[in-house]
Order: C-alpha cells, then structure tokens, then sequence
C-alpha cells in the first residue's frame, strides 16, 4: 500500500518535472480588466493554438490591477478599461483593442425606454427618486452602481461627468450581480458591459441613442469606454506578436464575435 | 527504541499544535502591522466615526458599516437565539433520546451548507418577498438579519443543547420533587442552570454573525449608509473588505486592512467572553 504510494508520487513528481523542460516556452501573462478578461482567454487560446512556442496566462483583478502589474512588470501586459488613463500609466504604451458600451439597464417590467444624459446624472447622483420624474409607473427608484474602484463604474462617471453617487445606490461587485439584482428588482436601474446584456434585462436609450454594436462603432452611442493593453516601454517579440494578432482581422473577428465593437 | 519512538511523535505533534498558534499570531501581526499605521495617521475617531466613505477621495469614515455590522449582527440575534434557545430546551426536555439523536445531527447540517448557497436563497427568494410585501429594495438589512438568523441556529442550538444536558438531573428531580410543574422547572432551574452554557452559544453566535461576509454581501445591498429603517440596504465590515479588496491600492488598501483590524478586535473580545461564559459552566459542575 505505503510503497506502491511511493512509487505513484515519485511517477507524478518526475512527470511534472520533464513537463518543465523540454523545448523552452515563451510566456506571457495578461492580467486587469474583468470586462476584457474573457476576450483575452479566447484569443490566447487561439494564439497557442498555432504558435506551441508560447503560453499565455489570463488574469482578472480589474482595471486598477492592470495598470499596476504592467508598471510593476509581474504581467507583461496589462488591460485596462478606463476612458482616462491614470497618471501612473504616461509610463506604459498602450494599445486600444476593442471598444465596449455601457449599457443603462432597467427591469423588462418598466415602462421607460429612455433617458437624457441629464437624468441619467440625476437619478445616480438621487436627485431623481421616483419613476414618475422620468415617465414610469409611480415608485422609487433603486440605483444599483458597482464598487469604488471598477473600471465600468470610473468609465461610466467619467462619461456622464459630475457624478457623486446617491448614499443609497445598492452596491454589486460584477457585471453580473449587476443584471440579476437588476433583473429581480421591477424598480431598479443599473449599468453594465454590453456584451453581457440579455433578454432577463433592458437596455435603455439614451438621448434617443438605442445602445447597439452599430450605434456604439458610429459614436451616436455615448457610453462608450476603450479598451486598453497597457506594456511597459516598447513591446517586443511574442509580446508584440500577440497585439497584433488581436488587430488582426481574425483577431477582431473573435472580438465581436463574441459581443465587444472592434478597435478599427 | 520505544522510547525515542514516542519522543519523535511527542515532538511532532507539539510542532503540529504550536503551529496553529503561530499561524494566529501571524495573522494577528499581519493585520496589526498593515493596518494600525492608517488607523494612527487617520485618527481612530475620524476613522471610526465618521460617515464619509469616499475612497477615491481620500474619506475612509466607516462609521456607516460599524453601525450596519452591529444591527445586522443584533437582528440576527433577535432572530436566531429565541429559535435556537426553544429549539434547544425543545430537543432536550421534551424529545425522546432516539428522536434527538437524528435530530441534532441534522441542524447540525445546517452549518455545513455554504454561505453562498445561504446567500442565493436569499437573493433568490427572499429579497423579492420582502420587496413585494413590505417595499424597499428587498436587499436589506431585514434580510440580511433574517439569512444570518438561520446561519447562526446550529451554533446556538448544539453549544446550548450541551450546557442543558450537562444540568445534572438530581436538579430537575428536585425540583419536581418540590411541585413544581415541568415548565417551571425548565425555566426556574434547568435553564437557570445552564445559563452561562446558553449565553455563551448566543455570543460564539455573534461572532458567526459579525464575520459572516458572502450571505452578507449577496443579500444587503451594500450601499453605504446608516441605515433608517430594517428596509435600508446597509453594508457590513466584511463586506467592505471583501467589496473593495480587489481594486484597492495604498491608502485604500490599508484602510481596508485597518478595517479588518476593527473586526479583528471586536472578534477577540466576543470570543474571549464566550470563553469566560463557557469555563464558568465547567468550574461549576
């Protein structure tokens, strides 16, 4: 029993050791932005799929983790979804890959369709607090924003501008928490990537503006954030290989494919 | 040879428990050492009293969570011990032992389904009866007071089904004896008897409540505000560590760690009380 354990551990031990050699591998770590992290997973796979040379590793952490792990160096890229790059980051090249739309959503059970950018601003900051303010059935209002940090939350502030958030928005911490919260909620507003709508929710217009992949690429649709792959100093060899086959036409072809608008 | 044998595992296993030890004492110093700076430079009673949270601008007051933590923690409580404690006389006095023997396995069950799962049905089934019926965003305090309630009944229920039965059984018959009639003498002498027991079930169940962050954080909403009413969607402290933890840099960062050194204490004092509770029972039987 004892000996034949033995000899199975040692079996794994020296297997995970020769998997390490071998020819050496290039590696690339990509870490940040939640909202990009399931594109990024993609298109590495299908990079390492004709380039065995090279493993990539995704990581999330959010937009704020990108900058910082691509100025630290511990991910040779970062990705970051912000409209204002901070400070820190004039040190990073960066890269816009795709563009993402911020969808206002509502509870399908609501009668409103749109909304001025103005009371857009009003309803998040709570001087709107009822439907009716705003054409809708009469009842309050529940404001459902993400936490202090999120790079949808900073984009969506920064493109409405001169928003301090109502002391009684509901807090979530994913886009998805976001559409159940929102879905379950008949009162609710919300906001979220518009790859992850769905048919448990409604996106609103805003300003007239419908929020659709052809109205976001033409840039009648005003929520929009870029997204960003942030390398410290000039990308070099598989690093650069890589952004570019995001670029390329196959490479954005799996980017909206998969419901985010094309950089170009 | 039998000798050194049984030193080596005398040896191994007081390495085994000092580590236990020192991975607390680790962890105390971690939190101590990363978040006590903040709290000295802020001023705990900025910190701790003011209601400005406002990371990104440099306002870290989490009075808004310590007031959300002690009223979910104390609604807990008013639902949680009342059932836990009548459970627990229930399935002492008034069950037979086989009865007893399926039952209490199996509320002790109830501490093995994860927060998350406690947290969904929260979500899922109770935030929107409470909106319908009573109005608000449903993801609130009441809810969260609710979630917990049930959370902490295994605690409450199997630390006081213990203390009852470790009431010596010459009391209760003594008591009879005198004629007094069964209920009276649960509450003038069983219970009586096993109170430091009972009360210490509620307080190790406080501390179940304060720490408890994923249920929390599915069900109350988060925002931050003291709260008005059991409606209010409120934000615990371990909430807000969890919340913020992953984009949190510098000063934010170590606000959240001195926000765990907050929890930290009051943890350590509930517990040490309940310790206390517990010997007093031991030293009396």
């Amino acid at each position: 029993m004892h000996r034949r354990m033995i000899v199975l551990l040692s079996i794994f031990v020296i297997a995970s050791l020769m998997g390490g050699c071998g020819k050496s591998k290039t590696s690339i770590t990509l870490a940040g932005s939640t909202a990009f992290q399931p594109f990024a997973e993609k298109l590495a796979e299908q990079y390492m799929s004709t380039h065995a040379n090279v493993s990539i590793t995704v990581q999330g952490g959010g937009s704020a983790v990108g900058v910082q792990t691509a100025i630290s160096g511990a991910a040779q890229i970062g990705m970051a979804d912000l409209v204002v790059l901070p400070e820190e980051a004039k040190q990073l090249t960066p890269t816009i890959v795709a563009r993402d739309g911020i969808a206002l959503v509502l509870n399908p059970a609501n009668k409103v369709i749109n909304l001025t950018m103005q009371q857009v601003r009003e309803v998040f900051n709570g001087k709107i607090k009822n439907w009716k303010e705003v054409g809708g059935a009469d009842s309050p209002i529940t404001v459902v924003s993400r936490e202090a940090g999120s790079g949808t939350r900073s984009s969506f502030e920064q493109i409405v501008t001169e928003i301090s958030l109502t002391k009684d928005a509901l807090i979530q911490d994913s886009n998805g928490t976001i559409r159940e919260t929102v879905a379950n909620d008949p009162n609710a507003i919300g906001y979220l990537s518009h790859g992850l709508l769905n048919d448990k929710i409604k996106a609103i217009k805003i300003d007239g503006q419908e929020c659709t992949t052809e109205l976001i690429t033409t840039g009648s649709y005003k929520l929009v954030r870029p997204i960003y792959l942030l390398v410290k100093g000039t990308p070099l060899g598989e690093v650069q290989n890589f952004i570019d086959y995001i670029l390329s036409a196959d490479g954005q072809q799996t980017i909206k494919a998969n419901g985010l608008i094309p950089a170009k | 040879m039998n000798v050194i044998g049984e030193k080596g595992v005398q040896r191994i296993l007081s390495v085994t428990a000092f580590s236990a030890i020192s991975a607390l004492l680790l962890i105390a110093l971690f939190i101590l050492n990363e978040g006590l700076p903040f709290i000295f430079r802020y001023g705990l009673h900025d910190f701790l009293l003011t209601s400005d949270w406002e990371p990104q601008a440099g306002k870290f007051g989490i009075f808004p969570m310590v007031a959300a933590s002690v009223w979910v923690t104390l609604g807990a409580m008013v639902v949680g011990a009342p059932l836990g404690i009548a459970g627990a006389i229930f399935l002492s006095e008034f069950v037979p032992k086989s009865v007893m023997r399926v039952v209490k396995p199996t509320i002790e069950l109830l501490a093995a389904i994860p927060s998350v799962v406690y947290g969904f049905i929260g979500v899922m089934v109770l935030a929107p009866l409470i909106r319908t019926y009573l109005g608000g965003p449903g993801l609130s305090l009441l809810a969260a007071c609710i979630i917990l309630g049930i959370m902490i009944l295994p605690t409450v229920i199997s630390i006081s089904i213990d203390s009852i039965q470790a009431v010596p059984q010459s009391y209760r018959e003594g008591s009879l004896a005198l004629g007094a009639t069964t209920w009276q003498t649960i509450h003038m002498v069983t219970v009586r008897a096993a109170k430091s027991g009972i009360i210490a079930s509620i307080i190790l169940g406080m501390g179940r409540a304060i720490g408890e962050t994923m249920a929390v954080i599915m069900v109350a909403g988060n925002a931050v505000k003291i709260p008005h009413s059991a409606l209010d969607s409120v934000r615990s402290l371990t909430a807000n560590i969890a919340l913020e933890m992953s984009y949190a840099t510098g000063l934010h960062r170590e606000a959240l760690f001195a926000t765990g050194v907050v929890l930290f204490v009051v943890i350590i004092i509930l517990n040490s009380v309940a310790i206390v509770a517990l010997r007093k029972r031991v030293a009396k039987k």
